[in-house]
Formats: structure tokens, sequence, C-alpha cells
């Protein structure tokens, strides 16, 4: 890195902000059912996705190459500001939906942002509409169902096979299940999602001349971003997690392995053959196929349909504030102070509503059995009475088990 | 606009087959490592419980030999 204009360095700075908030976005994809069922403590369970993405990062920097050509046309005379703005209307809209606790797709956001902010900058003529379609629409649609009809049918499938075991003899079996294929999907996500950001720096050094067209990721945005993504993660997107470990649906021991199992394969089997699939979708739609794949097991629709509605309006959401930040982000380098003054207004109102509601390792499981929605502060610390045994009088009263 | 039906079909006919076929073995693992037990009476007397044959545990490593063949299987194709 010779000489690194101002803008390329607000552009590498927010590129690595989205990464972080993909990062803890994602945590819950791979670990909301190893902490829903007890399988890893909650700090263990994202430290080890944190590491795993971490090395995963480092693996292959294939995704990150097919990041530009795709979707947004290299040739058509993209700038860095217009990068920048895409990236603030993806991280708003992340910030926005952990908010909500919905899991929602961070390359989408990406993808919207860099969409929108394209349309407004560039227009129509720089981006590649079919490519969309293909590559996030028709997808986003195949991903759940994909993988909830192959949760749905392992689950049904390894009830039947252990009916005759007690649940206190497979737990160990089912715990060790879990811990690998959730390890197997932070892994894949470290390499396809810190990808997409070291792809996205790659494209505005190029953008700026910094680097050669066709240039690989330089080492220094590798270990950034790879850092990035790992902090995230460790610092865990509790209130997704909550949603995708409780709020859909209750998940045991058997459909979180279930579950998992099918969210690795569906994502290994689809990225190696050339039909990626959005980590989140499908990690969702697992976890909805393991809760319908139960006999008395229940999906929580009315949660299942705000995480959809959240789905659909990730693309549109991201793009219009990535739209609106483009628009005031060519003005000049004013336009670009105040998106980013704007953009840095709009995160810390987002974080302080946070802290009104806080979620966090301590109480992400607790969630009333019955609803599945957040048990109040009060209601979390269930007031155990203890029988005081009396001893003036009488022997003590026996505790019936 | 074009949807490329034949992968999307490869991918839902593979990962369905995958993960079935996965889960199936090492719930099997599992099955066979657990000691037998059947069911109690109806009048509520204790189930007894009978230690897995050793064929049983031979055959329950085998599966997870199979899962731990398939994760490896699964990082060769994350890294490569």
């Amino acid at each position: 890195m010779e000489h690194l204009s101002l803008i390329i360095g607000v552009v590498v700075v927010t590129a690595l902000v989205f990464d972080f908030t993909n990062g803890f976005h994602d945590t819950a994809n791979a670990m909301a059912t190893t902490i829903s069922t007890g399988a890893l403590k909650p700090k263990t369970a994202v430290a080890m996705s944190a590491v795993l993405n971490l090395v995963g990062a480092f693996l292959s920097v294939e995704v990150a190459k097919t990041i530009s050509g795709g979707i947004i046309d290299e040739g058509s005379g993209i700038r860095p500001e217009v990068i920048f703005a895409g990236l603030v209307g993806a991280i708003v809209w992340n910030l926005l939906t952990w908010l909500a606790g919905l899991p929602s797709s961070s390359s989408h956001a990406l993808f919207g942002g860099l969409v929108g902010a394209t349309l407004v900058s560039v227009g129509w003529g720089g981006v590649h509409m079919d490519a969309i379609a293909m590559k996030i629409l028709i997808p986003a649609v195949a991903a759940p169902l994909v993988a909830g009809i192959a949760a749905a049918f392992a689950t049904r499938l390894t009830y039947r096979l252990g009916a005759r075991r007690s649940a206190s003899q497979t737990a160990r079996g089912y715990r060790a299940g879990q811990i690998t294929s959730g390890a197997l999907v932070s892994l894949a996500h470290g390499t396809n999602d810190a990808q997409k950001t070291m792809g996205v720096i790659t494209l505005a050094l190029i953008a700026g001349g910094s680097l050669a067209p066709d240039s690989d990721p330089p080492t220094w945005v590798i270990v950034s971003a790879a850092l990035a993504i790992a902090l995230g993660t460790y610092l865990g997107g509790w209130r997704i997690i909550r949603t995708m470990g409780k709020g859909l649906t209750d998940i045991q021991p058997p459909q979180g392995f279930s579950a998992q199992t099918s969210s690795a394969t569906v994502i290994l089997a689809s990225s190696h053959l050339g039909f990626a699939l959005s980590t989140t979708q499908v990690c969702s739609g697992s976890i909805m196929g393991s809760g319908l794949g139960r006999k008395g097991g229940v999906v929580r629709w009315g949660t299942a349909g705000r995480m959809v509605a959240a789905w659909g309006l990730t693309l549109p959401g991201a793009g219009l504030i990535a739209g609106a930040s483009a628009f005031l982000a060519d003005r000049g380098d004013w336009g670009v102070v105040t998106v980013a003054v704007l953009g840095i207004a709009a995160c810390a109102t987002i974080w302080a509503a946070s802290r009104r509601n806080r979620v966090d390792h301590a109480n992400v499981n607790d969630v009333d059995p019955a609803t599945g929605l957040a048990l109040t502060a009060d209601e979390a610390v269930e007031p155990v009475t203890i029988p005081t045994p009396r001893t003036t009088s009488g022997p003590a009263p026996q505790a019936t088990v | 606009m074009d949807i490329d039906w034949a992968a999307l079909g490869e991918v839902f006919g593979v990962s369905l087959v995958t993960t079935v076929a996965l889960v199936g073995l090492f719930t099997v693992g599992i099955v066979g490592l657990a000691p037998r037990t059947e069911p109690g009476g109806e009048d509520g007397s204790a189930g007894t419980e009978t230690a897995p044959t050793p064929l049983a545990r031979a055959g329950a490593y085998v599966c997870f030999t199979l899962c731990a063949a398939a994760v490896a299987y699964g990082i060769y194709l994350i890294v490569k």
C-alpha cells in the first residue's frame, strides 16, 4: 500500500466495520442450536466459532475474487464513494435486523447496499439484474426449503432410530455431533463471508488505483478482515442467537444435531456444486425443518413470518439506505463526511436502543417455553423456594423426586 | 430469466441424501454404544438395561468412522 487516498482509507475502515457486523450477525447460524440445547456453554460456543472463522478466513481467496465481477459491473465506473455508500447501507441494515433479533442474510445486505448505491450513482447499466435474480432471489427461496426438508427427514429418522434409548444415554453422542457440525458451519462461514469483505476492499483498492485490476487481496487485507469477522463472532449477536435457538421452535439435542448437519451439508454441497445458498437462510430453514420433523414439535410461524419478511426487505432496505448515502456521497467531500457522521449516529442510536433490554450470554436462553418470547428480568430469575426444614418439631420434610 | 433447475435439483438431491445418511449413521452409532433399555412394565417397574454387545460396539465405531470421513471431506471442500 504505497499511497492510500483518504476516501480509500474510509472505505477500508467501513468494510471492516461491515465485516465485524457480519461476524456477530451470523454467530447464530453456527452456534444457536448448540447454545440452546446446552451442548456448549454460550461463551465457549462463540469462542470456538470465532477461532474457526479466523482460521477459515485464511484458507482461500477464491470467493474474494468473484465478488467484483459478478453483480456489479466493474467496468461501469464504480468509484470508492459508491462502495462506501453501499457498505453504510449494509451496516445500518445489519444493525437494524440485529436490534429486532431477526436473522437476515449479511450477504444480501452487502449486495443490496452495493446495488442500491450503484443504481443511484451509475444507473441501471451498472447492475446485472439477471445476475441478481439468479444469484440472490432464486437461492433465497430455495435455501430454506432444501435445508428444511433435509432437516425434517433427518430429525424424523434420528428419533425413530433412537426411540428405544433414553435421552441421558444418547446425550453425549448428540452433543459431539452438534459441536462437530457447528464447527464445520463456522469454518465454511469464515472462508465465505470474510472473503466477501476482502473482495470489497480489493475492489475499492482497484477502483482507487492502488492495486492493479484482477489482483489477489494483499496480505494486510486478509489479516484485518479475518480479525474483524472473528472479533464480531466472539462478541456474538445474542438477540439473533435467541431467536434462532429458542424463538423459531423448541430444539432438543437430536433436533439440534439434525439441523446442524443439514446446514453444514447444504452449505458445502451448494457451494461445491456452484449454486451457493445463503448461510443464514439455510440455517433458519434447517431449524424450522427440525421443528417440523419431531412428533409434537411446533414451529412458531409468527416469528418465522417476521424473519421471512426481513429476508424480503433486506435487499430493498439496505439498497434504499445505500442509495440515499450514495446520493449524498456523490456531492463531494462534505457529502462523504455527512454520510459518515449520519452512519455513526445511526449505529449509536441502535446500540443505545439495544441497551434498554439487553440480551447477552447470561440470559440468551431465558425464554418462555410456551411462547418463545423473552422473559422479563423478574421472570428470568425464577424464584426458587426452598422449604426450610423445621428443626423444632418432627422430622424435616422429605424432598420428593 | 434462466433458472438452472438442474443445478438446483442436484443441490437438493445431494443435500437430502447426504444429510439423512449422515444423521442416520451417527444415530446408529450412538444407539449401538448405548445400553439397551427394555421398557418398564405398566405397573411402573423399572426397565432393565443390557450392555451393548461387542458386535454392536464395533458397528458403532464403523458408523463414527464413516461420519468422520464425511467431516474430513467437508473440510477438504472448504480448504481446496
